[in-house]
């Protein structure tokens, strides 16, 4: 193994920053208190929820009571989604989402077809956006919910929300954003993009694992998704994951605090990534947009290699990254994704993810430029693809 | 999730390349669902005296093309035939569950390769060739391993 690691999967997860840690570990010990009981230990607890609330509604330009915690984006997502389908039932069964969204949406939109749901997948250009022509199309009388991602997962592109947001606010459809891999990238505000509903995860931009938030519009009409004790105003029974909240709320301010200058810092060593490794490999193709991307996310598709090769020749020099192949997406087809965006299967098969983050350098840039193309061009060796393209046999 | 002798087969793989004057060569597998290989032989008085690969896929693909090979080296024919997926699977200290079909696709480019070097040679092949693997659709490749 190597002895340099290089971290290049921020979209996968985040450590968790220290200082968020420090806010976090009292609620581990001596800040133990329910914050449902009545005495001054319960009150504490109580009290550092409703501050990482107020963290959070200030992040997303929303008020603290259309907050609400769950224990993961995906959470988030299902509750959004089903919540939103089954409150307004009477209204319309249709919802409209996209062919590249999360699973945590896609799978819940399955699952809602299978409860006599009608869902409309809209397709995606060659960079992976949808228009908004596109949705004020596919809106009918029966439509009770729009779901677009704010920026994907594995091509980082940034969809039109605000417009999307101008449509499904004049026709009177719910609009929900899973805006997961946005938060901490992005600018937001819920109000000025007309979003009714928004699910974040604090993981993805240095908070703890477990624990998301769903801002819910006040007005929009929701059915809960666990049920039991009164937490969360009634709308989310659990005792509440007090630390992780508070992780969160810390997470979510110093994001939305400095997000310019991570914004700049990335989009450099995303740029230089991407215009070095197309110069110095041949046969590679960039995927999803050149511009309307997230600023710390690369994808790139290398012909006649296979991902999960390519990701454990990287590991070997200590370097962690993603891929969209079916060997590592733990299913028979590579990425929906990447087959979204009409990349044929052989050439899904050969992605690579490489998402920045805060501790990346321009030196770590350096390293991969060092290593990758010579990992390219030995698994090309190896590839009887490869060497039908040398006989000139293939047509690339 | 993989073997020490996987990871060692994939990092320092044997056999890599391809025989000019094969007296065999098969190909299977399908670049749609992520692996091919193709396999050389070069076969004298019925042994098989050298073997070679160049394979598309992941870990486990290429580390099945590893070691298959040097399974097939030294062997007559007919012990090559009978090498089974699982065998090569065992000598690599086992595969995931959901990456048996690579092992899967070794044994099919050995017969694969000795089937093209009995037609070659006039001798009866079962007349199928590699194409009866290479033309299937991944869904029969990989189902029968799926979890």
């Amino acid at each position: 193994m190597s002895e340099r690691v290089v971290y290049l999967d921020h979209a996968a997860t985040t450590y968790v920053k220290p200082e968020v840690l420090e806010e976090m570990l009292p609620y581990f010990s001596e800040k133990f208190g329910n914050p449902s009981s009545i005495y001054s230990l319960g009150r504490e607890t109580k009290k550092a929820v409703e501050e990482a609330r107020d963290r959070v509604a200030a992040a997303l330009g929303a008020e603290s009571r259309e907050i609400f915690f769950t224990g993961s984006g995906t959470e988030a997502d299902n509750w959004a989604i089903k919540g939103a389908a089954y409150a307004n039932r009477k209204k319309g069964n249709h919802i409209i989402t996209t062919a590249i969204e999360h699973h945590a949406v896609l799978h819940t939109c399955q699952y809602l077809e299978s409860e006599g749901f009608e869902v409309t997948y809209l397709p995606v250009d060659e960079n992976g956006l949808v228009s908004p022509q596109q949705v004020a199309d596919a809106i009918r009388p029966d439509t009770v919910l729009v779901s677009i991602m704010f920026a994907n997962n594995e091509i980082g592109t940034i969809q039109p929300i605000a417009e999307i947001g101008k449509i499904t606010r004049e026709k009177g459809v719910i609009f929900h954003t899973d805006a997961v891999q946005a938060v901490g990238n992005v600018h937001i505000n819920v109000k000025n993009m007309n979003i009714d509903m928004l699910s974040l995860s604090a993981h993805k931009f240095y908070g703890p694992k477990g624990v998301g938030a769903l801002y819910i519009r006040k007005g929009i009409k929701v059915t809960n998704f666990l049920h039991g004790g009164a937490q969360e105003r009634g709308r989310r029974a659990s005792t509440e994951n007090i630390a992780g909240i508070v992780g969160l709320g810390k997470a979510i301010e110093l994001a939305t605090a400095n997000i310019d200058a991570y914004n700049k810092k990335l989009i450099e060593l995303r740029d230089r990534t991407i215009d070095e490794v197309m110069k110095r490999i041949p046969y590679v193709r960039l995927n999803g947009d050149r511009y309307k991307r997230l600023p710390g996310n690369v994808n790139f598709s290398f012909e006649f290699i296979e991902g999960e090769s390519l990701l454990l020749m990287l590991d070997m020099k200590g370097i962690a990254a993603s891929s969209g192949s079916a060997c590592t997406s733990g299913s028979l087809d590579p990425s929906h994704v990447l087959l979204a965006i009409g990349l044929p299967h052989e050439i899904a098969h050969g992605s690579l993810r490489i998402t920045f983050g805060e501790e990346n350098t321009q030196e770590d840039v350096d390293y991969l430029l060092e290593v990758l193309p010579d990992i390219v061009g030995r698994l090309r060796e190896m590839s009887p693809l490869y060497e039908k393209v040398k006989r000139g046999e293939k047509n690339v | 999730m993989y073997s020490q002798k996987v990871m060692d087969h994939f990092m320092n793989p044997r056999n890599v390349g391809e025989i000019p004057d094969a007296d065999g060569i098969g190909e299977v597998g399908n670049a749609k669902c992520g692996d091919i290989m193709k396999m050389y032989l070069k076969i004298e008085n019925n042994i098989i005296v050298d073997a070679k690969f160049k394979t598309f896929g992941c870990g486990a693909a290429v580390a099945t093309s590893s070691m298959a090979t040097e399974m097939v080296k030294g062997k007559t024919i007919e012990e090559a035939l009978a090498i089974t997926n699982k065998a090569v699977a065992e000598a690599l200290d086992g595969l995931p569950p959901i990456k048996m079909h690579c092992s899967n696709l070794a044994e099919e480019a050995i017969k694969a390769a000795i089937e093209d070097y009995m037609r070659k040679n006039g001798k009866s092949g079962n007349g199928n060739g590699s194409c009866g693997v290479c033309c299937r659709k991944c869904e029969d490749v990989h189902s029968q391993y799926e979890e």
